[in-house]
């Protein structure tokens, strides 16, 4: 776009780029400087379809090894589209799809079933945004000096509300939807590369290591969801864990903590607890006081509660969550967490209801199923 | 690129500003007239004006040019004045008007010429 003014035309360009480079590298093989494609939609896109092919795999760990110090230029390009799709004159809903369409190469029928909306709905989103693009004349550009902070801050919001997307919707209707997870953990990879010693960058990428080592005990054979104190530990993926850990400690040695960071320690403490009882509570009421002082929120204010309630009991718990009953009174995971703690208590007809009003609140298909079967099972 | 500016505010806002003691009020003029004075100098304003609270509206009604009391769209809040502003590019409109020492300010780009 800095070359190309449009928008438009640029995007069209990296997606005609990688129909190009998908006809010609089966018969004249990976170009010289394969590091360029990293950078690209291609290279997402070009795995995913090589994946399919066995006489690629070869070609598949050249692409996997290349490194971005071969095309510095397309890095810079790529990096630049990653802020303008982020920029916070775009409202949030449309800053995801755009980034997913532009940077990660999702058509709009797969970003549209990925938030569960009409292509219609999704394809207006996306148009709406880039022309604000063009109206307003939303520069191309990556932000600089004091503007970095809040602009890198808004990039990563849209990475973990990605990734949260796609891993709270993993399980049934997985096989339907492109893992949106796994993309967003390779476009925080790719923030990392293309903007280095970022520690807010480690740290969500920290986090979404630390979550996803935990997917294959995340649901059952009947892809139900199970949470994490029935989870068999022992299908966690431990070297995914020590990478997420290794991701952690470079951040920390930047010596800049952040909201992202403190969130993956907590993951951290749990990934290495040997059992749900063995978890060091104490660690994790610490690490939501930090979290606290960092970014104080209501939703953090009821995790908190969760640690609570294993450090001072149900009791002490409760008082908390019913705290937080005025201002997140529409959150289903309140109520939720109300019912498991009025469950501990005794309380089930009150669990019962709070359950009730739960599922009320919820959209997501495999909270749903997790609740109704609670439901179900409980006197 | 031109970009309208908005200064704007609630009607609260308009009347803690009115009655301002006159010191605070004068150095809030000054740090606004020097806002103007210094993005005029770098070319970056080209027009603007503050603007007085009192507003009418000329509309059509039934084929007829109707006037009114009062802002067309019923509203709480109140445009205090207005800077017509050429910059590169929308991050440019960003930075001059975080600069405004005064309220919020809603940025409109233009429609460009063709």
């Amino acid at each position: 776009m800095r070359i190309l003014g449009n928008f438009d035309v640029a995007e069209e360009v990296v997606q005609d780029s990688l129909v190009t480079a998908l006809e010609r590298w089966p018969q004249q093989g990976i170009p010289d400087n394969p590091g360029a494609w990293l950078m690209t939609t291609a290279r997402r896109r070009a795995i995913d379809i090589l994946r399919r092919d066995r006489r690629y795999a070869e070609k598949l760990v050249l692409l996997e090894r290349s490194t971005v110090e071969g095309d510095r230029a397309e890095a810079d390009d790529r990096l630049r589209l990653i802020f303008t799709c982020c920029h916070p004159a775009l409202p949030q809903d449309g800053q995801v799809a755009l980034t997913l369409r532009a940077v990660a190469g999702f058509t709009t029928p797969e970003i549209a079933a990925a938030f569960l909306v009409s292509e219609v709905t999704m394809a207006q989103r996306i148009v709406r945004a880039k022309r604000k693009i063009v109206a307003a004349n939303i520069p191309y550009r990556v932000p600089e000096g004091a503007e970095l902070p809040a602009r890198l801050e808004a990039v990563l919001a849209v990475l973990y509300l990605m990734f949260n997307e796609g891993y709270l919707s993993r399980g049934s209707q997985a096989a339907m939807r492109r893992d949106l997870a796994e993309d967003a953990l390779w476009l925080v990879t790719l923030l990392d590369r293309l903007l280095p010693n970022q520690p807010e960058v480690l740290g969500l990428m920290a986090l979404m290591q630390l979550h996803l080592a935990r997917s294959a005990a995340r649901f059952d054979a009947a892809g139900e969801m199970i949470l994490l104190p029935q989870q068999n530990r022992a299908l966690w993926d431990r070297e995914a864990i020590a990478a997420g850990v290794r991701t952690l400690d470079s951040a920390a040695l930047l010596r800049r903590p952040g909201p992202y960071q403190v969130q993956a320690a907590i993951a951290a403490v749990h990934a290495e607890a040997r059992s749900w009882e063995a978890t060091d509570w104490e660690q994790i009421v610490l690490l939501y006081n930090t979290l606290l002082r960092i970014s104080d929120s209501p939703v953090v204010r009821l995790n908190r509660a969760i640690a609570v309630s294993h450090v001072a009991g149900p009791e002490a718990a409760l008082g908390e969550v019913n705290d937080l009953a005025m201002i997140l009174g529409e959150y289903h995971l309140l109520h939720s967490t109300r019912a498991e703690l009025l469950d501990e208590l005794g309380e089930h007809e009150l669990a019962r209801k709070a359950r009730l009003r739960a599922l009320e609140l919820c959209q997501n298909p495999a909270e749903r199923a997790l609740l109704e079967r609670k439901l179900a099972q409980l006197p | 690129m031109k970009y309208v500016m908005l200064f704007v505010g609630t009607r609260e806002d308009q009347d803690a500003w009115d009655s301002q003691p006159k010191e605070q009020y004068q150095a809030a003029m000054a740090a606004a007239g020097k806002w103007f004075g210094d993005y005029t100098k770098a070319g970056k304003v080209i027009g603007g004006e503050q603007l007085q609270g009192k507003v009418t509206t000329v509309r059509r009604e039934n084929g007829e040019k109707v006037i009114t009391d009062g802002p067309f769209i019923e509203t709480k809040e109140v445009i205090g004045g207005f800077a017509l502003v050429e910059a590169k590019d929308l991050d440019e409109a960003h930075e001059i008007a975080k600069a405004w020492p005064g309220g919020p300010v809603e940025i409109w780009p233009a429609v460009e010429e063709r």
